[in-house]
C-alpha cells in the first residue's frame, strides 16, 4: 500500500488531527424530541457566555439541500422543525470545547412537540403532521415494477415459496467520528472574506463542494474541499452530512476558521445506514431446479430525510436481476419517512437485505424439491454476454467459477447434511455494480477523469479526483500508472482528492473507483506513455510500437538489452542527430551523457526517455477521462437508471456455524468467501476487502442492530452497537476469481461490497442446516433463536422478556453528553419505568 | 478551572504541560503535544483507537486524566519507529493490509507491543484476546494475525543475525 508507512506511524493526517491558527471548536445541539416545531430559539444567554464567539441557527444558511437532486429535503440546522432525536437545531462556536458545551445547555429552545411515525407501516397511514408537508402518507417515493409475466411465470411453478423477512436497521460505525474543518480566505481583490476551503472526512469531495455553493450560495470556483486521510466510510460519508455544511456556515459566521468533530453518539445520530427493511417475497421455481417468477414488496423504514432512499429502494429491487437469470420479476418498493434519523448508502447498498431474503427462500424450495442448495444455484446461472429482463448488461460472469471454488475448499459435498447436531454449513450468493453507469446528477460528463504529469526528474505525479477511504484507491491508481508506464512504484505519486489540484471524480461509492477512476489512470498513463514512445523511439531509431516499457527501462523489442553501454555503431546515422535537447543547458553530467547518446541505443533508462519526451515534445502531460459507455445504462423504464453498471462482480460463499441450543448462541467458525473481481490488481487488498466484507455481513447478521424506542436510539456506542471483536470473529478464507472484465481495467471489477450481502443468507441457510430452523429476522440473536427453536417443537414460545420492556436497558451510561443522562429525553411513555421512578434510579 | 503545571515523559522526552486537572491525556497528547497519532474514536473506551503504554502497559488515554501520568513513561505511536525507520510491527501491518483506513491501526500496534512485550509468543487465541480491547471495522481482523505471525519471524530472523 503507498500510504502505508503514514498509517501506521501515526504520521498521516485525518481531518481532526488538523488544525490552523486562530481555529475555533463548533458544538452541535441536538433536537431532544423525535418531531416537534420549533417556536423560538433563544440564544442571549449563551452568547454573553465568555469566549463564545458565535451562536449559528436555521436562518444563518436556509437553503435546503440533499444528497439526490430529487431530495433537498436539508437544512444545515432546523428552520422551523425537528424531525429526529438528534437533529440538528443550533451551534455553538467557542473557543474551546468545555465553553461550547457549557454554552448549549444556555441555549432555550421552545418546541410544540407533535406526534411522531417510528414504525414505516404505521407511518404509511399518516394523514395529518407529515413529517414533509410534501409527501403525503409519509411515503418518500414508491416504485412498481413488472418485468416478463410474474402471473404466468408462478402458473408455470411446481412449488412457491412465499414469506415475510424483516432486516433491522444497522449502520457503518467506521472508526473516524465525521470531522470538518472550515475556513475563509480574505480576498486580496475586495478586502472581504472570498474564498472557502474545507478539509473533510468524506468520500465524496465533489458533491460535498456542489453542496456548498448551493447552502451558502457561493460559486464552486470560490470553495475548495480537500479530503485528508479518511478512517473508513462505508457509505456513512458518501453523502454530505450536516456537520460539513454547519461547519462552513459557523466559520463564515464566526469569521474564524472552524473545526467540528462528532462524538461517537453524533455519529450514531448522523447515521445515513442501512434501512430496516420489510420484504415480503414469493418465489416460483421448477422440479428442476429452475426459478420461474420472483415477487418482492420492500417496505424501507428511511428515517426523516430522502438521503439516498430513492437509490436505495430502487437497488433493492433492480438487483434481484443481474445474479442469477430470473425470467420474470415483480417489484414493489416503498420508500417510508419516520422520525428517526435518515438512512441512506452503506456497504452493499439496497442490495443486502433483499438478498438475504431471496437467498434463504431459495435454500428453502431447494429442500422442498430436494435438490442440494449449490446444484439450485448452478440451474438458474445467466449466459453470458446477455442483458437481463430489468435491462442490466451482464458481460463477465464469474460466479459458476466462485460455487465451484467454494464448494471444493469447504469440503461442501463431503460435508453438507453430515456434521453432528447443532452444526452446520449453508451457502449463499451474491453479486454487487461495478460502479453505478448514471451518476446522481445527471448528464453526460466523464465519471471520472486523471491527469498524469512527468517531469525532467523522473517523477509521476497522478492528480485524480478519486477519494481513498481505506480501500485502497491510492494504490490502485499509482500501480496502473507504474504498470502501463513500467516505472517502479516509488516514482509514482498520488495527489488526490482536492477540488482545486485534481480533476473531477464522483466519488468513493458503489464500488466504482477501481473500474472508474482505473481506467481513467489507465488512459492517462497511456496518454503520457504515447508521447514518451515517440520520442524515445526517435532516439533508438525505431518504431513506437516495438518499444517495451519494463522496469524503469523504455527497451526496443527487436534490440539487445545491456548492449548500449558498449556503443554499438550506428546503422542509420541519420536518425541518431535527432535530439531535441536544448543548447546551453547542457551540463558536465549530460555532456557525457550526450557523448554515450551518440549512436542509436538500444534501451533508454525511464529518466532519459522522460528527458527525451521532455526536449521533443516541450511539456509531458496526459489525460484520461472514463464515462460509461450507452449500452451499459440500462433500460427506459421509470427509475432504470439505478441498478446499471458498467459490470458486476459475483461472490458464492459457504458459511460454517454451530448452534446452542441451549443459549440460541450462534458461532460462525469459518467462511469460504469466493469473490470474481475481474483481476486481482492488487491481491492483498483485494482479500482485505472480501474478508472485512464477510465479516460486516457476519456482524449484521449476528449482533449489530440499531435498537429504537419512542425514535430514541438504545445503543448509541461501539459496545452497546457490538460490533464484533476479535475474539467473536471467524476465520475468513478469501477465494480470488478472475473473469477479466473485457472493459474493466486490465480486466478489474469490484471487490469492496459485493462480498457482504452473501454472508448472511450463508449463514443463515447454515444454522437450518445445523438445528432446522429458518430464522426471518436478523439479527440472528440468542432471542430469536431460541424463540424459533421452541416453535419448531411446537413450544409456546417462552417470553423471556415478560414484564420487562427489552428495549430498556435499566442503566444508561453516559455517551459524551448523553441527552438520557441529562434528562432531556423526550417524553416517556406513560408505563416506561423511566418516567416514574426516574432516570438516576435502576 | 485553574491550570496547572506538569512534566509529562512521552516518547523519551520530557514535556511541561499546563493542564487543567481534569484535562484528558488524550487531549492533552493530540492538542497541546501535537501527537495525533493517538486517536480518538469514541469516547468511553469502547473502540481502543487512543491505545498508549504508559510505563510499558497498555491504557486508553481517552479515559486516563494527564495529571495522573506524571513521572510515567508514556510511549505513543510517534515512538514506535526505530531510528526513523519503521519498527517490524509496522512493516508487517502495511505488508499484510493490517491497516485498510488506518484510522484504528495505532491503538493495535501499542496493543500488540503490549503483548510481545509480555509474551514474545503468543498462540492464536492469545493474540485474539489480546486484541479484543480494540476495534476495527475494515479488516475483520484476519489480515491483522498474518502481520502479527510475520513480526515475530522478522524479529526472530533479524535477531538470530545480530547474534
Amino acid at each position: 500500500m503507498v500510504d502505508a508507512a503514514e498509517k501506521t506511524t501515526g504520521a498521516g493526517k485525518y481531518t481532526d488531527d488538523l488544525s490552523v491558527p486562530g481555529m475555533l471548536v463548533g458544538k452541535i445541539l441536538h433536537s431532544p424530541y423525535p418531531h416537534a416545531r420549533i417556536r423560538r430559539i433563544d440564544t442571549s444567554r449563551a452568547e454573553q457566555l465568555e469566549r463564545v464567539v458565535a451562536i449559528v441557527v436555521g436562518k444563518d444558511a436556509p437553503n435546503p439541500y440533499g444528497i439526490l437532486p430529487v431530495g433537498h429535503d436539508e437544512h444545515a440546522l432546523a428552520l422551523d422543525k425537528v424531525r429526529y432525536v438528534g437533529d440538528n437545531v443550533a451551534c455553538v462556536v467557542a473557543a474551546s470545547e468545555p465553553i461550547a458545551e457549557k454554552a448549549l445547555e444556555l441555549i432555550d429552545v421552545d418546541y410544540e412537540v407533535l406526534p411522531a411515525y417510528f414504525d414505516p407501516e404505521e407511518s404509511l397511514k399518516a394523514t395529518t403532521y407529515l413529517i414533509h408537508d410534501n409527501k403525503p402518507n409519509n411515503l418518500e417515493k414508491d416504485y412498481h415494477h413488472i418485468f416478463g409475466d410474474p402471473d404466468r411465470g408462478f402458473a408455470e411453478a411446481d412449488h412457491v415459496a412465499e414469506a415475510r423477512f424483516i432486516a433491522n436497521e444497522v449502520t457503518h460505525a467506521a472508526m473516524e467520528p465525521h470531522s470538518t474543518l472550515a475556513a475563509f480566505e480574505i480576498d486580496p481583490h475586495t478586502g472581504k472574506p472570498g474564498r472557502l476551503t474545507v478539509w473533510s472526512s468524506t468520500q465524496v469531495p465533489y458533491y460535498l463542494q456542489h453542496k456548498l455553493s448551493l447552502v451558502l450560495e457561493m460559486p464552486m470556483a470560490q470553495i475548495r474541499v480537500i479530503k485528508p486521510l479518511v478512517g473508513g466510510g462505508f457509505g456513512g460519508k458518501s453523502e454530505v452530512i450536516p456537520i460539513e455544511i454547519i461547519a462552513a456556515v459557523a466559520a463564515r459566521k464566526a469569521q474564524a476558521p472552524v473545526k467540528i468533530t462528532y462524538t461517537r453518539e453524533e455519529v450514531f445520530w448522523a447515521h445515513r445506514g442501512r434501512p430496516r427493511t420489510i420484504i415480503d417475497l414469493k418465489t416460483g421455481v421448477k422440479n428442476d431446479g429452475r426459478i420461474t417468477a420472483v415477487k418482492a414488496r420492500v417496505v424501507q423504514d428511511g428515517g426523516a430525510y430522502c438521503s439516498y432512499g430513492v437509490v436505495t429502494i430502487l437497488y433493492s429491487g433492480a438487483l434481484l436481476g443481474a445474479l442469477y437469470d430470473i425470467p420474470n420479476i415483480q417489484y414493489d418498493g416503498y420508500r417510508v419517512l419516520t422520525n428517526k434519523p435518515a438512512c441512506g448508502a452503506m456497504r452493499g447498498h439496497g442490495t443486502v437485505n433483499v438478498r438475504f431474503a431471496f437467498e434463504s427462500q431459495l435454500d428453502e424450495l431447494a429442500a422442498k424439491i430436494g435438490m442440494d442448495p449449490a446444484e439450485v444455484r448452478r440451474r438458474n446461472l445467466l449466459k453470458p454476454p446477455c442483458v437481463t429482463v430489468n435491462g442490466l448488461r451482464v458481460q463477465s460472469y464469474g460466479l459458476p467459477e466462485c460455487i465451484e471454488k467454494t464448494i471444493d475448499r469447504s469440503g461442501w459435498n463431503e460435508r453438507k447434511g453430515k456434521l453432528p447436531k447443532g452444526r452446520g454449513i449453508g451457502i449463499a450468493c451474491s453479486h454487487y455494480v461495478s460502479g453505478a453507469a448514471n451518476s446522481i446528477i445527471r448528464s453526460d460528463m466523464p465519471h471520472s477523469t486523471v491527469n498524469i504529469k512527468i517531469d525532467r526528474d523522473g517523477g509521476v505525479v497522478v492528480y485524480t479526483g478519486a477519494s481513498e477511504i481505506g480501500q485502497g484507491s491510492d494504490t490502485m491508481t499509482a500501480q496502473i500508472a507504474a504498470e502501463v508506464l513500467g516505472c517502479s512504484l516509488s516514482r509514482v505519486r498520488v495527489i488526490a482528492a482536492d477540488t482545486d489540484l485534481t480533476p473531477i471524480d464522483i466519488g468513493s461509492y458503489s464500488s466504482r473507483v477501481t473500474f472508474m477512476a482505473g481506467n481513467a489512470t489507465l488512459r492517462a498513463a497511456n496518454e503520457v506513455k504515447k508521447l514518451i514512445a515517440a520520442a524515445a523511439a526517435k532516439k533508438m531509431n525505431c518504431q513506437p510500437d516495438d518499444l517495451v516499457f519494463r522496469e524503469d527501462v523504455v527497451v526496443s523489442r527487436n534490440g539487445h538489452v545491456g548492449t548500449a553501454a558498449i556503443g554499438r555503431p550506428a546503422e542509420q546515422s541519420s536518425a541518431a542527430t535527432v535530439s531535441g535537447r536544448v543548447e546551453g543547458q547542457i551540463l558536465r553530467g549530460s555532456l557525457q551523457q550526450k557523448r554515450e547518446d551518440e549512436g542509436p541505443k538500444d534501451h533508454l533508462s525511464f529518466e532519459e526517455a522522460v528527458i527525451a519526451a521532455i526536449d521533443f515534445h516541450g511539456a509531458l502531460t496526459g489525460t484520461g477521462s472514463y464515462a460509461p459507455p450507452p449500452e451499459a445504462r440500462g433500460g427506459k423504464h421509470k427509475g432504470a437508471g439505478v441498478g446499471p453498471s458498467p459490470a458486476y462482480s459475483y461472490s458464492a460463499q459457504v458459511a460454517e456455524v454451530s448452534v446452542d441450543e441451549e443459549t440460541g448462541e450462534v458461532t460462525v467458525h469459518k467462511v469460504w468467501a469466493a469473490h470474481d473481481c475481474g483481476r486481482a490488481l492488487n491481491p492483498v487488498s483485494v482479500e482485505g476487502q472480501i474478508i472485512g466484507s464477510v465479516w460486516m455481513g457476519m456482524g449484521q447478521a449476528l449482533t449489530e442492530e440499531m435498537v429504537w424506542k419512542d425514535g430514541m436510539l438504545m445503543n448509541p456506542g461501539l459496545l452497546e452497537y457490538r460490533s464484533p471483536s476479535s475474539v467473536e470473529s471467524p476465520e475468513v478464507e478469501p477465494i480470488i476469481v478472475e473473469s477479466i472484465d473485457p472493459e474493466g481495467p486490465f480486466g478489474a471489477k469490484e471487490c469492496s461490497e459485493g462480498s457482504l450481502a452473501a454472508t448472511i443468507p450463508a449463514i443463515a441457510n447454515a444454522i437450518y442446516d445445523a438445528v432446522g430452523i429458518r430464522l426471518h429476522e436478523s439479527p440472528f440473536t440468542p432471542e430469536r433463536v431460541l424463540a424459533a427453536l421452541r416453535a419448531k417443537k411446537n413450544a409456546k414460545a417462552l417470553n423471556l422478556t415478560e414484564g420487562v420492556d427489552p428495549m430498556s436497558p435499566t442503566r444508561f451510561r453516559e455517551h459524551g453528553g448523553s441527552l438520557w443522562f441529562k434528562g432531556k429525553g423526550p417524553e416517556r411513555h406513560p408505563l416506561d419505568p423511566a418516567r416514574t421512578i426516574g432516570i438516576s434510579e435502576d | 478551572m485553574r491550570k496547572e503545571l506538569i512534566e509529562l515523559r512521552v516518547n523519551g522526552r520530557a514535556h511541561e504541560v499546563a493542564i487543567e486537572p481534569s484535562a484528558l491525556l488524550l487531549d492533552v497528547l493530540r492538542q497541546q503535544l501535537q501527537l495525533t497519532g493517538s486517536k480518538r474514536g469514541c469516547d468511553d473506551s469502547s473502540c481502543g483507537a487512543c491505545t498508549i503504554l504508559v510505563d510499558g502497559v497498555a491504557m486508553m488515554s481517552c479515559t486516563l486524566l494527564a495529571a495522573s501520568c506524571e513521572g510515567q513513561e508514556i510511549t505513543t505511536i510517534e515512538g514506535v519507529s526505530e531510528h526513523g525507520s519503521l519498527a517490524a510491527i509496522q512493516k508487517a501491518y502495511g505488508d499484510w493490509g493490517g491497516a485498510q483506513c488506518g484510522y484504528c491501526t495505532p491503538g493495535f500496534i501499542m496493543a500488540v507491543k503490549s503483548l510481545l512485550a509480555e509474551n514474545p509468543d503468543p498462540s492464536e487465541s492469545d493474540i485474539r484476546n489480546a486484541l479484543s480491547s480494540n476495534l476495527c471495522r475494515c479488516t475483520g481482523y484476519n489480515q491483522m494475525y498474518e502481520a502479527i505471525r510475520s513480526a515475530i519471524a522478522a524479529e526472530r530472523s533479524a535477531a538470530a543475525k545480530s547474534e
